[in-house]
C-alpha cells in the first residue's frame, strides 16, 4: 500500500480545488509554489491574509489559496483590494493577476494605487499575452511578436512594468522570471512584509498560446531562454530595464514613504 | 427629535452615517458631488474611511472590497458614473455583496445636462448590468425622505445581501428644506454573521462571513455553488444561482413594496409618479380636485422590484392612468405591462421637472 502524506504546504491550498486549470509548461505553478513558501516564511496569520485577483489565467490563483480570496472583475482587483485593506487594516492584502488584467484594462487603477501608496502587494505574472482567451496582443507583448490579433507582428511598443510601477510611486519594485524560484520567493517575502505599495513582476512562460508562435514552443525552451538571457542588476534605474533580447531582473526599488492608510487614519 | 435644514444630498449623506455607513468611495460628478464632500468631512470623525478613487469603476470596486472587509458601504454618482458602475453592480449581485449606490439622476444620454434634473436611469437601475439579476431601487421625493430612505437602502442591502440603489434626482438632491429627524423612527439592520461551521457562504439566505472572520471564503464573479467554488460549466448550478439571486428579491416584492397613495380611493384617474415630479403632481391634483376631477396619485417609493400585483389589483377599479416622469416613458412601460390598459404619458426629457399647470392641463385632456 502506498503511504500518503500531507505536503507541508497543503494547508495553504484548497486541496479540493486541485488539479488547477493551467497548461503543461505554464510558469504559474512554480510561481504559486514560490508564493506558498513566501507565505510560510513571512509567518503572516492565515486568518489575516487575503488574495484578490482579476480575470485571466493568473486570476485563478485566488481560487486555489485557502484564505479569504476574491476573484473579481477584469482589471478591478486593485481597487477592490484597496477597499478591502482600508476597511480592515489588519489584513495583508495581495493582488495576484496578469499583465493584461493589471496593465491594460486595469492600468489606470494600477498607477493610482501606486501613487496613493496603498498598503498592498501586487504580483503581476507577465506572460506577454492574453492566455485565457487564446493568445492575443497584451500591453507587454514584445514588438514584432506574433499573436492571434497581431498576425503580421506586433506594432505596439510594450510597457516596462517595473518602470511604470516605479514612476507611479511604488515603494518596492522587483522583477524575476519563473526560473528564479529562490530569488523570487525571497522577493515575495520581502514584499509581503513591506509597508506600502509593493510590486513584483514575474516573467512567465506561456507555451500554449504565446511560445509556440514565437520560437519557444515548450516551457523548457523558455526556461533555457531565461537562463541564458537574464541579467541580475539590483538597484538599477527602472527606466533602464526595458525588456529586449536580455531580461534585466533584480530588486530595483526599496524605499520608505508614508502610506495612504496611515495618513488617513491619523485624522483626529 | 431634531430639526435640520438640509439639501437632499446632505440628508442622504447624514442618513448613511446614521445607518452605520463607514466606507465611502466616490468620484466627483455633478449633481451628486456634495454627498462625497460631506462624507469626506464627516467619515473620518466617526472612524470611517473616505476615499476619492480614480473613476467610478474603481469607486464601486473599492466599495465592494470594503463591504467584504466588514463595513457598511456606499458610493454616490450620476448618470455617466452610474453607467460605468454597471459592471460591478453585476459582481455585487452575483457575489451577494451588500452595498448602496446613490444615483442623483441628471438628464442624459451621455454628458447631457450635468446640472439639471432627469429620471432617465430607471431602466438602467433594473437592467444595467448584463445577465439576469435583480437589484432593489428606491426613490425619494423630498430631502427628508433622502435621509430616511438612505437608511432604508442600507437596511435592505444588508438584509437581502444585494446592491441597493437610491434613485434620487438633481431636483431633490439640490432642494434644501427643513427636515425632522426622529430617532424613534429609525431602525438599523445589522449584517448577519455565521455562527458555526460547516458554513456555506453562498447558500440561500446565508449570513455573510467577511475577510478575517476565519472562514476562508472564496468569492468569485464566476457561476459558483453554495461553497463559492466556480462551477462555470454547470447549467444546473447556473439555474440554481440565478434563481437564488433573483427570487430573493422577486418573491419578497410585497415586503419591499412602498407606495404613497394620495386621494386615490375615489379616483377615476390615477397619476403614477416618483421622485421630484411627484410633488408637482400633488399640486396639480389639488387644483384639479377643486374643479371636480376625481384624480389621485400613486407615488412609487420602491421602484424595483416593481409592484406588479398592486397595479393588477388597482386596475380592476381604476381605468385611467397617467404616468408623469422626467424621461420619455420608462415607468410607463411597467405600468402598461401590469394594468394591461391604455396608459397616458406626460414625459419631460429633462432639464426641469413638470410644472403643476402642465400636469393640470394633461389631467383635463385625458380625464374621462
Amino acid at each position: 500500500m502506498i503511504e500518503t502524506r500531507e505536503h507541508p504546504l497543503d494547508k495553504y491550498l484548497r486541496a479540493d480545488r486541485i488539479p488547477h486549470i493551467w497548461c503543461p509548461g505554464c510558469g504559474l505553478g512554480s510561481i504559486l509554489n514560490c508564493f506558498l513558501h513566501a507565505m510560510e516564511e513571512s509567518k503572516i496569520d492565515l486568518n489575516n491574509f487575503a488574495i484578490v485577483s482579476g480575470i485571466g489565467c493568473t486570476g485563478r490563483v485566488a481560487g486555489y489559496l485557502n484564505v479569504d480570496s476574491y476573484h473579481t472583475t477584469h482589471g478591478r482587483a486593485i481597487p477592490f483590494a484597496t477597499g478591502l485593506k482600508l476597511a480592515n487594516p489588519k489584513i495583508k492584502v495581495v493582488v495576484f493577476s496578469g499583465d493584461g488584467d493589471l496593465f491594460a484594462i486595469g492600468g489606470n487603477h494600477f498607477i493610482h494605487a501606486a501613487r496613493r501608496n496603498v498598503d498592498i502587494t501586487v504580483i503581476c505574472v507577465n506572460n506577454y499575452n492574453y492566455g485565457m482567451t487564446g493568445g492575443q496582443l497584451g500591453p507587454t507583448t514584445p514588438l514584432g511578436a506574433k499573436t492571434t490579433t497581431t498576425p503580421y507582428g506586433n506594432f505596439e511598443h510594450p510597457f516596462n512594468l517595473c518602470n511604470v510601477a516605479a514612476a507611479s510611486g511604488a515603494v518596492y519594485v522587483a522583477r524575476w522570471t519563473a526560473l528564479h524560484v529562490r530569488r523570487l520567493k525571497e522577493s515575495m517575502k520581502e514584499a509581503l512584509l513591506k509597508k506600502g505599495f509593493s510590486f513584483i513582476e514575474v516573467i512567465a512562460s506561456c507555451p500554449t498560446t504565446y511560445g509556440r508562435y514565437n520560437k519557444m514552443p515548450t516551457g523548457l525552451d523558455t526556461m533555457k531562454y531565461y537562463k541564458e538571457n537574464s541579467i541580475i542588476m539590483h538597484g538599477i534605474d527602472p527606466s533602464k530595464t526595458d525588456i529586449n533580447d536580455k531580461i534585466i531582473v533584480g530588486k530595483f526599488v526599496d524605499i520608505e514613504k508614508p502610506t495612504f492608510d496611515e495618513m488617513i487614519r491619523a485624522i483626529k | 427629535m431634531k430639526a435640520k435644514f438640509y439639501s437632499g444630498n446632505i440628508a442622504c449623506a447624514e442618513g448613511a452615517l446614521q445607518a452605520g455607513c463607514r466606507f465611502f468611495a466616490g468620484y466627483p460628478i455633478t449633481p451628486s458631488t456634495e454627498i462625497a464632500e460631506h462624507m469626506a468631512l464627516r467619515l473620518p470623525k466617526v472612524g470611517g474611511i473616505f476615499i476619492q478613487m480614480e473613476d467610478e469603476i474603481a469607486s464601486i470596486a473599492a466599495m465592494l472590497g470594503a463591504s467584504w472587509g466588514g463595513l457598511k458601504v456606499m458610493t454616490a454618482t450620476s448618470g455617466p458614473g452610474f453607467s460605468l458602475m454597471q459592471e460591478n453592480i453585476g459582481l455585487a449581485a452575483i457575489t451577494e455583496t451588500p452595498c448602496v449606490i446613490v444615483d442623483v439622476q441628471r438628464a442624459g444620454p451621455s454628458t447631457g445636462m450635468p446640472t439639471l434634473v432627469g429620471q432617465g436611469d430607471v431602466m438602467q437601475a433594473r437592467w444595467g448590468s448584463h445577465g439576469d439579476y435583480e437589484a432593489i431601487a428606491i426613490s425619494p421625493s423630498t430631502p427628508e425622505e433622502c435621509f430616511y430612505m438612505t437608511i432604508r437602502a442600507f437596511n435592505l442591502a444588508e438584509e437581502y445581501r444585494c446592491p441597493t440603489i437610491l434613485l434620487m434626482d438633481e431636483s431633490v438632491g439640490h432642494t434644501s428644506e427643513k427636515i425632522i429627524i426622529d430617532e424613534e423612527k429609525i431602525e438599523i439592520f445589522e449584517r448577519r454573521k455565521p455562527k458555526s461551521k460547516p458554513y456555506f457562504p453562498f447558500d440561500k439566505n446565508a449570513p455573510m462571513a467577511c475577510c478575517g472572520d476565519g472562514y476562508a471564503v472564496h468569492v468569485t464573479g464566476l457561476t459558483h455553488d453554495k461553497r463559492g467554488y466556480p462551477m462555470a460549466t454547470s447549467s444546473e448550478v447556473q439555474e440554481w444561482l440565478v434563481r437564488k439571486i433573483c427570487d430573493k428579491i422577486r418573491n419578497n416584492e410585497k415586503k419591499l413594496r412602498d407606495i404613497e397613495e394620495f386621494l386615490i380611493d375615489d379616483a377615476n384617474l390615477a397619476i403614477v409618479s416618483f421622485g421630484s415630479p411627484a410633488r408637482s403632481c400633488k399640486a396639480a391634483i389639488k387644483k384639479a380636485r377643486q374643479e371636480g376631477y376625481k384624480v389621485g396619485l400613486i407615488r412609487l417609493k420602491t421602484i424595483w422590484p416593481f409592484p406588479e400585483e398592486y397595479f393588477e389589483k388597482i386596475s380592476s377599479y381604476i381605468d385611467n392612468f397617467l404616468v408623469v416622469e422626467v424621461n420619455y416613458g420608462q415607468i410607463k412601460l411597467e405600468v402598461e405591462r401590469c394594468v394591461k390598459k391604455k396608459v397616458h404619458l406626460l414625459p419631460k426629457m429633462g432639464g426641469e421637472i413638470h410644472k403643476p399647470d402642465e400636469i393640470y392641463e394633461k389631467i383635463k385632456e385625458v380625464y374621462k
